[in-house]
């Protein structure tokens, strides 16, 4: 097995992990977590890509490592957003969670926001 | 992997592409320099020289009948990136460009800055508002799937955030969960990204789209992308999301998400389907998206039947109106193939004028009246009749009812299901049809009967001639004269999705 296929299997591994836990778990921020793992194992698909250009005779391909850093960021910047509301609900809420039934027992006056 | 990059030349006026994405983000950045109160004037000012900008486009591709064109620095793809607009950005580009200055006239009562001070909600929205646009602009322009993706998820990060404006509990939950939906849809569409990177060495649309071959990494991409742009389209049944965060957003922040932020997410997959995939075998993935889009129209009417509050009402009328779109893909072959995708086209357009209308106007109601709950609104037409004629006649796209837009669209799509021999497509719009009849039904009737009731304050004028006009846009497309429709043609391949 070569290292570029080993790389793709693991990178595979990891978003298939992630992606149970983005829907098997209920907690936001295993969720989230979910989310990063699943995003690691793109990047690592990413650099495998390069790796590939490499082997066809280029010196390295930059560009899949340039797609890399900005999904980093990206992805940074996604979870930042993420953690904020998760801490955003537990002080208005008192409790963190997506699950319907905490949130119909909730009063409503059916205004709404307007 | 050698690329032949001849195909891809800047065209005259093609500078022009850059404005639309360069006036927005100049825009977010000042509200945030100078920022606080000023936020509010620096959109209103920008915005009518974007719509400006995008009828500019509009003229110049019509002139020219070919896409614009406009390589970022002077450096063509594969090492550039590339801008292009055809005659379907054009159309979105017009009508983000209208939309996005109505809900902002809409929003100015609920988010001015009071006089020397500084609130967070106002800054939030107007700052975000623009961010909606340059993200909506990236993706109506963008000619390179990974550039595609950054505009994506500059949407999502400008959308999710006007969910919870007001932070109550509820809200903050739509907004969390919508953000999970969008994020697990992005990393899908980047993986995808990422094979077909490995498989062909380009991401530029035009240089990619003839290389595309059948294969399984292409076929892995293509589902990937596309399952994770039904994520953030919110295409049955990945639609969880949509009621409560699109109900629970202020009303004018509803609007943009309803009418516009969905549109773009799916913007894409016809982009994927129609452009860089043309050459694949398209029957049998067209047909699975049009059955998914089946099952949301009927799944989304009967649901949005069953709503007790009229703002849950209208967003889950918008989760069957996004099934409808999905209608255009196993059409889209043959010689039906030019009035399918212009039946897909008038849907996202009048769907998008007639949402935002409903949305505003379901703002008014419920201001006005303290509520929205739909079984006490007896007699509330006779006390803002200006307000529910705009919901009507949003309603009349909806239930594919002429002259509206929506009709045009409807009738497009179900006489080429007909003449391709598909008919089950036309039966489920003609329930569709019939469920939104029945569910505008129950909100219109009571209120047109019965006594007034009291008003705890009568709807701005201004505001719900706001409503109103974007209400009459979606009535107006229906006489769109056939140059338009020609026009959609503007950029597309000859024949859409091949032949099995």
């Amino acid at each position: 097995m070569t290292s570029a296929t080993l790389g793709g299997l693991v990178g595979a591994a990891l978003v298939g992990l992630g992606l149970y836990g983005l829907i098997a778990k209920p907690q936001p921020l295993r969720k989230i977590l979910a989310f990063n793992l699943m995003g690691s194992g793109v990047f690592l698909v990413f650099g495998i890509v390069a790796r590939k250009g490499a082997a066809a005779g280029l010196q390295a391909d930059p560009v899949p490592q340039a797609m890399v850093i900005t999904g980093i960021v990206v992805a940074f910047a996604a979870s930042a957003l993420a953690v904020n509301l998760v801490l955003r609900l537990f002080e208005a809420a008192g409790q963190a969670t997506l699950s319907r039934d905490a949130w119909a027992k909730l009063p409503d006056d059916g205004a709404g926001p307007v | 992997m050698r690329v032949d990059s001849s195909a891809i030349a800047a065209t005259a006026g093609g500078g022009l592409l850059a404005l639309p994405i360069l006036l927005p983000v100049v825009g977010v950045l000042l509200s945030f320099l100078i920022g606080g109160r000023r936020a509010e004037w620096i959109a209103l000012v920008l915005m009518p020289v974007e719509l400006a900008v995008a009828v500019a486009i509009a003229c110049l591709v019509w002139r020219s009948g070919e896409p614009l064109v406009y390589t970022l620095a002077g450096y063509t793809p594969p090492l550039g990136i590339a801008l292009r607009a055809d005659g379907f950005s054009a159309v979105m580009l017009v009508t983000a460009g209208l939309i996005a200055p109505a809900a902002a006239l809409f929003a100015r009562a609920s988010f001015a800055s009071p006089r020397g001070t500084e609130k967070r909600a106002p800054l939030v929205f107007w700052t975000l508002l623009q961010g909606i646009q340059a993200a909506l602009s990236v993706i109506f322009l963008g000619a390179d799937l990974f550039n595609l993706y950054v505009g994506l998820e500059l949407l999502t990060f400008a959308a999710v955030p006007l969910v919870c404006l007001d932070g109550r509990p509820e809200t903050l939950a739509a907004a969390l969960r919508y953000l999970l939906f969008a994020l697990f849809g992005s990393v899908f569409y980047l993986l995808g990204v990422a094979l077909l990177y490995g498989a062909y060495g380009t991401l530029d649309i035009a240089l990619l789209a003839p290389l595309i071959r059948p294969q399984p990494a292409v076929w892995l991409a293509a589902a990937l992308m596309t399952a994770g742009l039904l994520a953030k389209t919110a295409l049955f049944p990945l639609h969880l999301w949509l009621p409560s965060a699109h109900a629970n957003a202020p009303a004018a922040a509803s609007a943009v998400l309803s009418g516009l932020v969905v549109k773009g997410s799916f913007f894409l997959v016809v982009r994927l389907w129609f452009d860089v995939l043309a050459s694949l075998p398209g029957v049998v993935p067209g047909t699975i998206l049009a059955a998914l889009g089946s099952a949301a129209i009927l799944f989304g009417s009967v649901l949005a039947l069953r709503q007790e509050r009229l703002k849950m009402l209208i967003a889950y009328s918008t989760v069957a109106q996004i099934g409808y779109l999905f209608l255009m893909f196993p059409l889209s072959r043959g010689p039906w193939a030019a009035d399918a995708f212009s039946g897909g086209v008038m849907q996202a357009s009048s769907h998008a004028f007639a949402k935002a209308a409903m949305f505003l106007s379901a703002g008014l109601i419920a201001e006005s009246l303290g509520h929205d709950r739909i079984a006490e609104l007896g007699g509330a037409a006779r006390a803002m009749p200006a307000t529910f004629l705009a919901l009507g006649l949003g309603g009349l796209s909806l239930m594919g009812l002429p002259p509206s837009g929506g009709f045009v669209a409807k009738w497009l799509l179900m006489k080429a299901s007909i003449a391709c021999g598909q008919w089950v497509w036309a039966v489920v719009m003609a329930a569709g049809g019939l469920l939104a009849g029945g569910y505008l039904y129950r909100v219109l009737a009571p209120a047109v009967s019965g006594e007034s009731p009291l008003l705890q304050k009568r709807p701005a004028r201004s505001r719900e001639s706001v409503a109103l006009a974007l209400a009459l846009v979606a009535v107006l497309l229906a006489f769109a004269p056939p140059g338009f429709f020609a026009f959609l043609q503007i950029g597309r391949p000859a024949a859409g999705l091949a032949l099995q």
